[in-house]
C-alpha cells in the first residue's frame, strides 16, 4: 500500500489502483456524514479536488492522488456516510482509478514513511 | 499572534483527551474521544458536562443605590422588563445599537443585591466598555475572572447535581439560587443552551476543576466539547452570536419579539425609554421584511453559515443567506437557519442554497427543528 501527505492510501491492483482515507484522516475529520463521490470516467489530474467530504463540524476536500481516470466508485459510503469512520481502510474505499503513469506510484510514501509523516 | 487563554478546566481538558481549538481567543475542546456525534447524542439522552469559562460574567451592583435604580438604568440599555425580574430569577435579553442592531445577546439574573449577567465570550470588552460608558457612575460594573462558568445540561442533569449539592426540584427554568460545595459558593441557574433540561454554575476557579471531576464521576455525564454544543443550539434554533445576531440586524428581524415584554413595547407602561428603541418598536408594529427562517436542505449535504440562498438554480436573484447549518444528530438530517428577504422572496416560491458552484434545494420549515424540553413547572 501507498500513501499521499493528503492521507489517502492507494492499493495497485494491476494497472489500476483502490484509493481511500487513512485512519489518522477519518480520526481527524470526526463524524463523516455527506460524502460526494466523482462520476465515474471522469479524467483526474494530480492535487485536483475530487471527493467532497463533510464532517459534523466542516467540509474537506480529497484531492486527486495522481493523474488518471475514476473507473469505479463506492456507492456504499455514500448511503452510509459512517462506513468511512468505522472501516477507513476496509469496506470504505472511496474510488478506483486507472493510472496515467504506474510510474508515478513509487513517489509516494511507503506505509512506515506515513507513520512518521502523520507522527 | 497573542497566546491563547486558557479556562481553569484546562488541565483537566487535555487529561479527558479533547480536542482542542482556539475559540474567542481561549483554548477550548471542540470535542472529546467520543466525538461530536455521539456527544450530542448523549447529552439529549442522559447527560453533558460543558466547560463555558470562556463567556463573560458581569456583576453589576451599586454601594450608593437601590437594586431598582440599577435595574432602571440598565432599562436604558435593555429592550426588556428588568424592573419586573424579581430576585433569583433570569430572563434573556440583549443590548442594541441606535439603529436596533444587536451589541450582544445575554442572561440576566436578579440576585437580590447584584445584577449577574452573562456574556457572548467575542463581545466581553466590548459589552463591558459599552455599558460603563453608558450606565450611571455609581454603578459598578465588574467583568469578574476569579469564577468559572460550567453547564450541566440534559434530562439527568438533576439527578446528577443533586448528588453533590443537594436537592434542586424546588427550583423551576430560570431560577436562580446559591449552593454551597466545600465552603465555597455555587451561583446556579436552571438554565442553559441546548434547549434541554439543565444548569448552569458559576463557581470559583480554584473550585472548578475538583467540582468537575466530582461530577464527572458520577454515571449517566460526559464531557461535551463546543462542536457538539453548537449542533445542540442548533437543533433547538437558539441563535449564536456572530452568526445569526450581530450588530447589523434587529432583535425582532432575528425573530426575538418574545424576548421583549409587553411592558416595554408600544403601549406597555414603561413603553420604549432604550437605545434602538425607534427600529424595533417600529418592526414590532409593521413586521421586518428580513426574518431569520429555519431550512431543510433537500438531500445530505449540510449548507452552513455563510451559504447564499437564490429564488432560482442558476444564482440570479439572491434573497437571503445561511448563518447555521449543520448535521442534526437527532433527526438524522442537515438543518440550517439564515435570514430571508421577503421584498425578494415570497412564501410558495422555490429556494436553491449555493454549495461548491452547485444549486441545492431548500425547504422552509419552523423552528425549533427540535422541541425544547424545559423545567417549567
Amino acid at each position: 500500500m501507498k500513501f499521499t501527505e493528503e492521507h489517502e492510501w492507494l492499493e495497485p491492483d494491476g494497472d489500476t489502483v483502490k484509493v481511500g482515507i487513512t485512519e489518522y484522516a477519518a480520526e481527524q475529520l470526526g463524524d463523516i456524514v455527506f460524502i460526494e463521490l466523482p462520476d465515474l470516467g471522469t479524467s483526474v489530474t494530480k492535487g485536483q479536488e475530487i471527493v467532497v467530504i463533510e464532517s459534523v463540524k466542516a467540509a474537506s476536500d480529497i484531492l486527486a492522488p495522481l493523474d488518471g481516470e475514476i473507473i469505479e466508485i463506492n456507492n456504499a459510503i455514500v448511503d452510509d456516510p459512517s462506513m468511512v469512520n468505522n472501516d477507513p481502510t476496509g469496506e470504505a474505499w472511496f474510488f478506483k482509478m486507472s493510472l496515467k503513469n504506474q510510474g508515478e506510484l513509487d513517489g509516494l510514501m511507503s506505509e512506515d514513511e506515513y507513520k512518521k509523516h502523520i507522527q | 499572534m497573542t497566546e491563547l487563554k486558557k479556562t481553569a478546566l484546562y488541565d483537566l481538558h487535555r487529561s479527558l483527551g479533547a480536542k482542542a481549538i482556539p475559540f474567542a481567543g481561549y483554548e477550548m475542546p471542540v470535542n472529546y474521544p467520543l466525538g461530536i456525534m455521539k456527544e450530542h447524542l448523549y447529552c439529549r439522552k442522559s447527560a453533558g458536562l460543558f466547560d463555558v469559562s470562556h463567556m463573560g460574567q458581569l456583576v453589576i451592583s451599586s454601594n450608593t443605590q437601590s437594586m431598582q435604580f440599577i435595574a432602571s438604568e440598565l432599562e436604558k440599555l435593555l429592550p426588556i422588563d428588568v424592573l419586573g425580574l424579581s430576585e433569583d430569577r433570569q430572563r434573556y435579553g440583549f443590548l442594541p445599537n441606535k439603529e436596533g442592531g444587536i451589541i450582544d445577546d445575554l442572561m440576566i439574573s436578579n440576585r437580590g443585591d447584584h445584577y449577574f449577567v452573562v456574556i457572548n465570550a467575542s463581545r466581553k470588552e466590548i459589552d463591558f466598555k459599552y455599558l460603563r460608558e453608558n450606565i450611571s457612575k455609581e454603578i459598578d460594573v465588574d467583568l469578574i475572572k476569579t469564577r468559572a462558568l460550567i453547564a450541566i445540561q440534559g434530562p439527568q442533569s438533576e439527578k446528577i447535581l443533586s448528588n453533590l449539592i443537594g436537592e434542586l426540584s424546588s427550583l423551576k427554568y430560570l431560577d436562580v439560587k446559591d449552593f454551597s460545595y466545600k465552603g465555597e459558593i455555587l451561583w446556579v441557574s436552571r438554565s442553559g443552551y441546548t434547549g434541554q433540561d439543565g444548569f448552569e454554575i458559576s463557581l470559583p476557579n480554584s473550585l472548578c476543576e475538583v467540582f468537575c471531576k466530582n461530577i464527572l464521576d458520577q454515571d449517566g455525564i460526559e464531557p461535551i466539547g463546543l462542536g457538539a454544543r453548537d449542533t445542540l443550539r442548533l437543533e433547538c434554533g437558539l441563535c449564536l452570536y456572530g452568526q445569526d445576531l450581530n450588530e447589523t440586524i434587529t432583535p425582532i428581524e432575528a425573530g426575538l419579539k418574545w424576548a421583549i415584554q409587553k411592558v416595554r413595547r408600544t403601549g406597555g407602561e414603561r413603553e420604549g425609554g432604550f437605545i434602538g428603541q425607534e427600529k424595533i418598536l417600529n418592526q414590532i408594529e409593521e413586521q421586518p421584511y428580513f426574518k431569520r427562517e429555519a431550512f431543510f436542505p433537500d438531500g445530505r449535504a449540510p449548507l452552513r453559515s455563510g451559504t447564499k440562498l437564490f429564488s432560482d438554480d442558476s444564482g440570479k436573484n439572491e434573497i437571503g443567506v445561511i448563518t447555521s447549518g449543520g448535521y442534526s444528530p437527532s433527526l438524522e438530517r442537515p438543518i440550517s437557519m439564515g435570514y430571508l428577504d421577503y421584498k425578494k422572496f415570497k412564501i410558495g416560491n422555490p429556494i436553491f442554497g449555493e454549495l461548491r458552484n452547485k444549486f441545492f434545494p431548500v425547504k422552509l420549515t419552523k423552528l425549533p427543528f427540535v422541541a425544547t424540553s424545559f423545567k417549567r413547572n
